[in-house]
């Protein structure tokens, strides 16, 4: 349902019903991630984090959102990236989900909003999934040619216990 | 049908049924003629089944269903009412209650048949009717369905000339006439087994409306509405249909058992206008015309009662605890904003007007924030009505006379608190029962009334609500505490000796310790008093215990109206900033490095007689302490209980009142961080659970 809604019609007049999904771009080192805009909430700047304690590394701390708290992520620390280096680009992406709530992710920079078709999306195959952390669910092949990777939620959401 | 979406208002009202069951059959123990507490029982039993069954619960149905039985004899007169049945009755009410939270659990009610229970309602019924003329009785209401029914059938044909007209619906009828209209008098008889009557009536009206105009229904549109029939109602209807098509009309809907109906002669009806009824069917209408008159009349004055009655009740409005949520976190916001604002004007030595203006803004602020916390209040009724029947059940068990008193059941309290207060006061009422009052034979030497007294107390004071719970017993006997202790091996004799009254009390609240000489299935295994006294501690509440031997005792609960917002001392450790809750902070105190000791390789201070374990925070906090290890150190004394720690901080920050904030479910393992909260200038800070740490 909610994808229907959020159909893009202009899309859709180029290749009869082809379902169409947007995603968030954002960017993290080098590379570009996409994430369904349906799990996105909020795109806020950085602001202050308040640390917990006795926390896994990569969940920095809450912010404060409106009167909310909610707990933030770095993307990078949990993909195994190095440190955030916060800049005036650093965002922080409110996803909402179904399970956890509410949470913040931190992302070097927002790039744009793209419409793929389902098409232009292709599953991650086997191989690439395998090796090391899977972060990744399909890969998006946009018309200019650009490649991207879009984003696992539940590897976001899902806390690691391993700590 | 899906149902699943009426899950939570049939729980609600299953419990609101359930409770008005309760109260009504302790009712009826003492008063087992009253009328009015058995059609109100018979009312809720009947809501109840006919809940249960649209749910599709049928075990639930089923035992309602013979529990109506049992109340409908009753309420005929053909059974009275004893002691034995209204053990059964609780008894069902257990099992109901079983069910409730089974469906509460898991959406299904489980596969307990309870047919024991069926058995026993059974045998009630027929227990009563058990004496030879009682025989007859049964055979006679045996016999009677069959019989009126078949008087229904007889007399339904002619149901609708018992009608009474008035000359507006007279004249009614004669216009439709001239217009070529034809004038049905209509009986629809609906299926014993129909469980939503008012609904399958309503059908049936708006299939004939379909047909024709519904001039007059009897009973009252509004009574059939209102489910105030028994099982059949008539209608006259003018239509241009034939009488076939409105009668099929009605046929269609289900669960109808019979439609009957026939062409009005109005020209004898009018000729007896003035009449109430229609004699033109003979005397065999009127003879059973009359009797239904008189039971009409009989239901009538027995509805009128608890119509009466019903008003009384408090209407209320279900309110989603999200949406108070939302409200709640709106208010919150307000008082950041206005936070900041009290703390922008501070730093820009701002004019007498601004100042005018944030006074003014927080008063609106703290009137809004009240009116919020009070949304959010319950009063302890909702808990405390159970009391009374498990008091009947434990006098009863433990064999004891005793009576409960209770007052203030209006207090107000945090939902979340009433939620979680009804086990702890549970214990203490147990508690009470079992070990505070004494058996008959040593009340009657004492002089003490036989029947002993529990006495539950509750009331506002200040920003608290006090709960007592009282008893006239034996009081505490704290020779045998010491003695049990002495045996437990929880004090060393010498500690005995200096020990006051009030220090034996307090080890009653050790875990694992009772002083029961025998263990009942009431109390004495020693769980009790101890999850009482950290129940209520983890609401940031107190208990305490008064108690003089031979006399009886007082255990005194004391909650803060809320949870929400505290009072609390704000900390700095390593750059970050904390909140203690106010209410666990014994002291504040500055000490020198030299006078930490060292015991067991732990650091301790000896405080005023006391050794107090140290706990820096630095180190459980993951940072590292802004002073240096030569300063002083400044620590804030936390108690749990009667255990006390010194948490050892940086800076003293100042006292504020705080805002709880979840954390929200992604971060689950930090124990000793309760919530956080969100300051004056936006910055969020997280709130140390004390109790946690010690």
């Amino acid at each position: 349902m909610d994808i229907s809604s959020l159909k893009n019609t202009a899309q859709g007049t180029e290749d009869g019903k082809e379902e169409t999904t947007q995603y968030i771009v954002v960017g993290l080192g080098s590379e570009n991630y996409g994430i369904n805009i349906r799990y996105v909430d909020n795109i806020v700047r950085m602001q202050r984090i308040t640390r917990v304690p006795k926390m896994p590394n990569y969940l920095i701390g809450i912010i404060n959102l409106r009167g909310e708290v909610l707990p933030v992520v770095s993307l990078r620390l949990k993909m195994g990236l190095e440190t955030d280096v916060y800049e005036k680009s650093t965002r922080i992406i409110i996803l909402k989900t179904e399970n956890e709530g509410k949470m913040g992710v931190i992302v070097d920079n927002v790039r744009e909003v793209v419409t793929l078709g389902s098409s232009q999306v292709d599953k991650v195959d086997y191989d690439l999934k395998s090796e090391g952390k899977n972060f990744v669910t399909s890969v998006g092949k946009r018309e200019n040619g650009e490649l991207v990777s879009i984003l696992d939620l539940n590897f976001i959401t899902l806390e690691e216990n391993t700590q | 049908m899906d149902v699943s979406q009426y899950l939570d208002i049939f729980l609600d009202e299953t419990k609101e049924h359930l409770q008005s069951l309760s109260d009504q059959i302790m009712k009826l123990e003492s008063d087992s003629e009253d009328m009015n507490t058995i059609n109100e029982i018979f009312r809720a039993a009947h809501s109840l089944k006919g809940m249960a069954g649209t749910m599709g619960y049928k075990r639930m149905q089923n035992l309602t269903h013979d529990m109506e039985n049992v109340f409908s004899e009753v309420r005929n007169g053909n059974l009275k009412v004893q002691p034995a049945m209204i053990d059964v009755l609780f008894a069902c009410l257990d099992a109901l209650d079983e069910y409730t939270q089974n469906i509460q659990n898991t959406a299904d009610e489980g596969t307990n048949d309870n047919e024991p229970l069926i058995k026993r309602l059974n045998d009630l019924l027929q227990g009563g009717n058990n004496s030879a003329p009682a025989e007859q009785k049964k055979e006679e209401t045996k016999a009677e369905p069959p019989a009126s029914a078949d008087s229904g059938s007889g007399s339904g044909a002619e149901k609708w000339n018992d009608i009474h007209l008035d000359d507006a619906q007279i004249h009614v009828i004669q216009e439709a006439r001239k217009q070529g209209m034809e004038c049905f008098g209509i009986n629809v008889v609906v299926q014993d087994s129909c469980l939503l009557k008012a609904a399958r009536a309503f059908l049936v009206f708006k299939a004939i409306e379909e047909k024709g105009e519904i001039i007059v229904s009897n009973p009252s549109a509004q009574d059939v509405e209102d489910e105030r029939f028994d099982k059949d109602f008539t209608l006259l209807v003018v239509s241009t249909s034939s009488l076939d098509d409105v009668i099929k009309a009605a046929q269609n809907v289900s669960e109808i058992a019979s439609v009957t109906g026939a062409v009005i002669d109005l020209e004898k009806t009018k000729d007896y206008k003035p009449k109430e009824e229609t004699p033109a069917a003979g005397p065999a209408a009127a003879a059973s015309a009359a009797p239904a008159a008189a039971a009409s009349a009989a239901k009538n004055t027995a509805d009128k009662k608890p119509a009466e009655n019903k008003q009384v009740v408090k209407r209320t409005v279900r309110v989603d605890i999200e949406k108070l949520d939302v409200l709640m976190n709106l208010v919150s916001e307000l008082i950041i904003a206005k936070n900041s604002l009290v703390s922008a004007t501070g730093q820009v030595q701002a004019g007498a007007g601004v100042g005018e203006h944030i006074e003014y803004l927080e008063r609106v602020t703290t009137s809004l924030h009240e009116s919020v916390m009070k949304v959010r209040m319950v009063p302890i009724e909702s808990v405390v009505n159970k009391f009374p029947r498990m008091i009947r059940d434990l006098s009863k068990k433990l064999d004891k006379k005793m009576e409960l008193y209770m007052t203030g059941e209006g207090t107000e309290l945090d939902r979340t608190v009433v939620d979680e207060i009804g086990d702890p006061l549970m214990h203490l009422l147990r508690n009470s029962a079992d070990h505070g009052l004494e058996s008959a034979e040593v009340r009657a030497q004492r002089g003490k009334p036989p029947v002993g007294s529990i006495f539950l107390d509750a009331y506002q004071d200040g920003n608290n609500v006090v709960i007592e719970v009282r008893d006239d017993g034996n009081g505490i006997d704290t020779e045998a505490v010491k003695a049990k202790a002495l045996e437990r091996g929880v004090i060393t004799p010498d500690q005995a000796a200096v020990m006051t009254d009030k220090e034996i009390i307090d080890l009653l609240f050790l875990p694992s310790f009772s002083t029961a000489k025998k263990v009942t299935d009431v109390s004495g295994r020693g769980v009790g008093l101890d999850v009482v006294k950290s129940k209520i501690e983890s609401l940031s509440g107190e208990v305490e215990v008064k108690s003089q031997l031979g006399v009886g005792s007082t255990w005194t609960i004391r909650l803060p109206l809320t949870l929400a917002i505290i009072q609390s001392l704000m900390v700095n450790v390593g750059g970050e900033k904390y909140a203690i809750s106010l209410g666990s902070i014994q002291s504040l105190e500055s000490i020198a490095p030299s006078e930490v000791k060292l015991v067991q390789n732990k650091e301790v201070i000896y405080l005023r007689g006391s050794v107090l374990p140290l706990i820096r925070m630095d180190q459980v906090l993951d940072v590292k302490s802004i002073r240096g290890p030569e300063e002083e150190i400044t620590v804030v004394i936390v108690k749990k209980g009667d255990k006390m720690a010194g948490l050892v901080i940086d800076e003293l920050l100042g006292q504020l009142e705080i805002v709880i904030k979840p954390l929200g479910k992604y971060i689950k393992q930090c124990k000793f961080i309760s919530g956080a909260t969100i300051l004056g200038d936006g910055e969020v800070a997280l709130i140390l659970d004390t109790n946690a740490l010690i």
